[in-house]
């Protein structure tokens, strides 16, 4: 167990440093560069050349290169081009907020989608089955913007039951520690600061658990359907096993291995940042700063953010694999 | 009366847009408490089907229709909800399958898969329910059965499994058990092992037993008495002897003539019976069997042949039976039964003390009278 944490983590270096390479020419390759974000149409090609060479990009790449893996290696990721702060300060104080949102929507999305899949798929070729079919190709098929300026629309401008934008109302004045707002609450016992983050969260999350909500229903509904025909079910209810025992111990337990996989996969990519969604909900996570820093051409924020996502991404499939092993003997870690 | 009594069972499948398979058609039999008695028949005669609808098991799925009766120790079992036959099965009628790897949840240890039969039926939790699991994978000759409850089916051999699951079926020491085919899936050396078992735990608790088969090796070495399918009916049932020196019905006939004999001659052909199941002809057309059939008559066709109980207490369902030696077909006493609602069942005759000549069968796990 411990062992191969310690190899997945070392497959790790190689893995940003394969990464750091693409990203690197990928970005030097997009036309245009920070100084054109800076300057705009009006600048004259000596200000370009002056600004590029306060950057150190009229450097030859190679040794551009060499200076961001040298920084890389102490853990420093420079400074914003555009916000002139520390790319880790910057992403420390966003992260959290795109962390809380991808939990709150999963939670949403697996509480939800596993039961209804197992429903559906015990109900098959009933109504429940269709309408849960039905409603999750919807859910994969409606854009997610669209949706989140709908539910924005009932829920906060005509009911008036959840704030309409950002992670919090600024007037409560909330002590900040972890910038995971609900924790802060918690941790500082603000119950109404954390209670109002956590109202903030619900649309927003609501709109982005469309898409895994959806996904886990139809692989849930999939995976139960198969295990159902297993022989062990029958075994099960062979023995005379109440109903709630075979579901839960026999159905549901190995119906569940192809659905964690997936949590993890959807997990990952949640927390890359939800550009739409944060964008609609005026939701400060990394998703909008990311997308902004494209059009930027901030080289540092880039760099720094993907790679540190990268290093998330791989840390959410390594508790993935580990849980994995943790229901299926077979797959046990060594 | 019997313990279960299985009178005119039948089962149907209907899919939107196919032809409705009748799989079982009015099958009836019964089994006495202790008694072993075997459901013979090629694959899909609908022995498997046979049972798995007296446990209640069929996958339920529209256009399934179940009709006769199950009748055990008094009570119809197709006719109970669902919460009483959870509350039969498993302690009463327990049952083992066929492929044991499949048949154990593969990420449950073999631990909580027994005990969980004790919880629900006996009540036991814990360390009582733990120590008699132990005790029940010793029964069952699991060596080292504290370390074996921790490990998970993968763990075991494919004997090791079938044992495991032979525990689960009696540790509520149940009056029936059904088995069907527990050997299939198994080495030969360990198919003799289990079959012991079997003998052994059935002889010692007197719990009778339903052993379904296509093999006639473990019909000669277990049962009492023998059912012999075709095409989802009864077409034979005797006592084990009889059946096996003079059948009656050309299909028993057959499927003891296509046993391989050691004593046969270099390069003698096998013997199979022609033709498969699938060409079996609709029974309401006749007999089912009369397209392979080498002893067909023009009377197997029109009609489905009836019933015929003799004065030794066999049956079968035959026009042209194989003749039994000094005995012409008027001395028999025949008993016409029309259409399939017939016990199957015979009462014990006396039986004759020679051992069952049936070719090829003598190496058949051992019975007292086997030399």
């Amino acid at each position: 167990m411990f062992r191969f944490i310690v190899r997945r983590l070392l497959q790790l270096i190689p893995t940003l440093f394969g990464l750091s390479i693409l990203l690197f020419i990928w970005l030097r390759r997009l036309p245009g560069g920070p100084e054109t974000a800076i300057l705009g149409e009006r600048g004259t090609p000596e200000m370009r050349a002056a600004i590029r060479r306060n950057l150190g990009l009229d450097e030859p790449i190679l040794i551009q290169y060499g200076r961001f893996i040298r920084r890389m290696i102490r853990l420093d990721l420079g400074t914003s081009i555009s916000t002139k702060r520390e790319v880790t300060t910057e992403f420390l104080q966003r992260f959290p907020g795109t962390v809380e949102l991808t939990i709150t929507a999963m939670v949403i999305a697996v509480g939800i989608g596993i039961p209804l899949g197992y429903l559906a798929a015990r109900r098959r070729g009933r109504f429940l089955d269709h309408a849960s079919v039905g409603g999750s190709l919807i859910g994969i098929c409606i854009p997610v913007f669209f949706l989140a300026y709908i539910l924005k629309a009932i829920f906060s401008e005509n009911l008036g039951w959840f704030p309409s934008s950002g992670r919090q109302d600024p007037t409560i004045g909330a002590t900040r520690i972890t910038n995971f707002f609900v924790l802060d609450g918690l941790m500082t016992r603000e119950w109404d600061a954390a209670a109002d983050a956590l109202m903030h969260l619900v649309l927003p999350a609501l709109a982005l658990a469309s898409i895994p909500l959806a996904i886990i229903v139809r692989i849930t509904r999939a995976s139960v359907l198969e295990v159902l025909n297993e022989d062990f079910v029958r075994t099960a209810e062979a023995k005379g096993l109440t109903e709630n025992v075979v579901r839960r111990r026999h159905v549901l337990r190995n119906a569940m291995l192809p659905v964690v996989t997936s949590i993890g996969l959807l997990t990952g990519g949640l927390l890359s940042g939800a550009v739409l969604t944060e964008t609609v909900f005026a939701f400060s996570g990394i998703g909008a700063f990311l997308a902004d820093s494209i059009n930027q051409r901030d080289y540092p924020v880039l760099m720094g953010f993907i790679m540190i996502i990268a290093v998330v991404y791989v840390l959410v499939n390594l508790i993935v694999d580990l849980s994995y092993s943790l229901i299926d003997p077979r797959v046990r870690v060594r | 009366m019997a313990l279960l009594d299985v009178e005119d069972l039948s089962v149907t499948f209907a899919r939107r847009g196919q032809r409705t398979v009748r799989a079982v058609d009015g099958v009836s039999f019964s089994v006495n408490a202790g008694e072993v008695v075997g459901l013979v028949g090629e694959s899909g005669c609908g022995k498997s089907v046979t049972s798995l609808a007296i446990m209640g098991l069929l996958p339920k799925q529209p256009g399934l229709q179940v009709s006769g009766k199950a009748v055990f120790d008094g009570t119809d079992l197709l006719q109970i909800d669902d919460r009483s036959r959870r509350d039969i099965r498993g302690r009463d009628v327990a049952m083992i399958f066929q492929d044991p790897l499949s048949s154990l949840n593969p990420v449950v240890p073999i631990g909580l898969q027994v005990t969980e039969v004790l919880t629900r039926h006996r009540g036991m939790r814990g360390e009582a329910a733990a120590k008699e699991a132990a005790q029940l994978l010793d029964r069952v000759g699991i060596p080292d059965p504290k370390r074996r409850l921790k490990e998970y089916p993968h763990q075991l051999s494919g004997g090791m499994r079938q044992r495991a699951l032979i525990a689960m079926a009696v540790a509520c020491q149940p009056r029936l058990l059904i088995a069907d085919e527990p050997t299939t899936a198994l080495d030969v050396t360990i198919q003799a092992q289990i079959l012991e078992l079997l003998k052994d735990l059935v002889q010692d608790s007197g719990t009778a037993l339903v052993m379904i088969t296509h093999d006639l090796g473990v019909v000669a070495g277990m049962c009492d008495t023998i059912n012999v399918l075709y095409g989802g009916r009864v077409v034979e049932t005797a006592r084990r002897r009889p059946l096996f020196r003079q059948p009656r019905h050309p299909y028993t006939v057959g499927l003891l003539g296509s046993v391989p004999r050691l004593d046969a001659g270099r390069g003698e052909r096998l013997n199979p019976i022609p033709g498969s199941v699938r060409d079996l002809l609709p029974w309401p057309d006749g007999c089912a069997f009369a397209p392979r059939c080498d002893r067909r008559v023009d009377a197997c066709i029109g009609e489905p042949p009836e019933l015929v109980l003799t004065h030794d207490g066999r049956s079968y369902r035959c026009v042209n039976p194989a003749p039994l030696p000094g005995l012409t077909p008027g001395d028999e006493v025949r008993t016409a039964v029309p259409g399939p609602a017939t016990p199957g069942s015979v009462p014990a005759q006396a039986v004759p003390d020679e051992p069952p000549a049936v070719p090829g069968l003598a190496a058949a796990p051992s019975e007292e009278e086997t030399p």
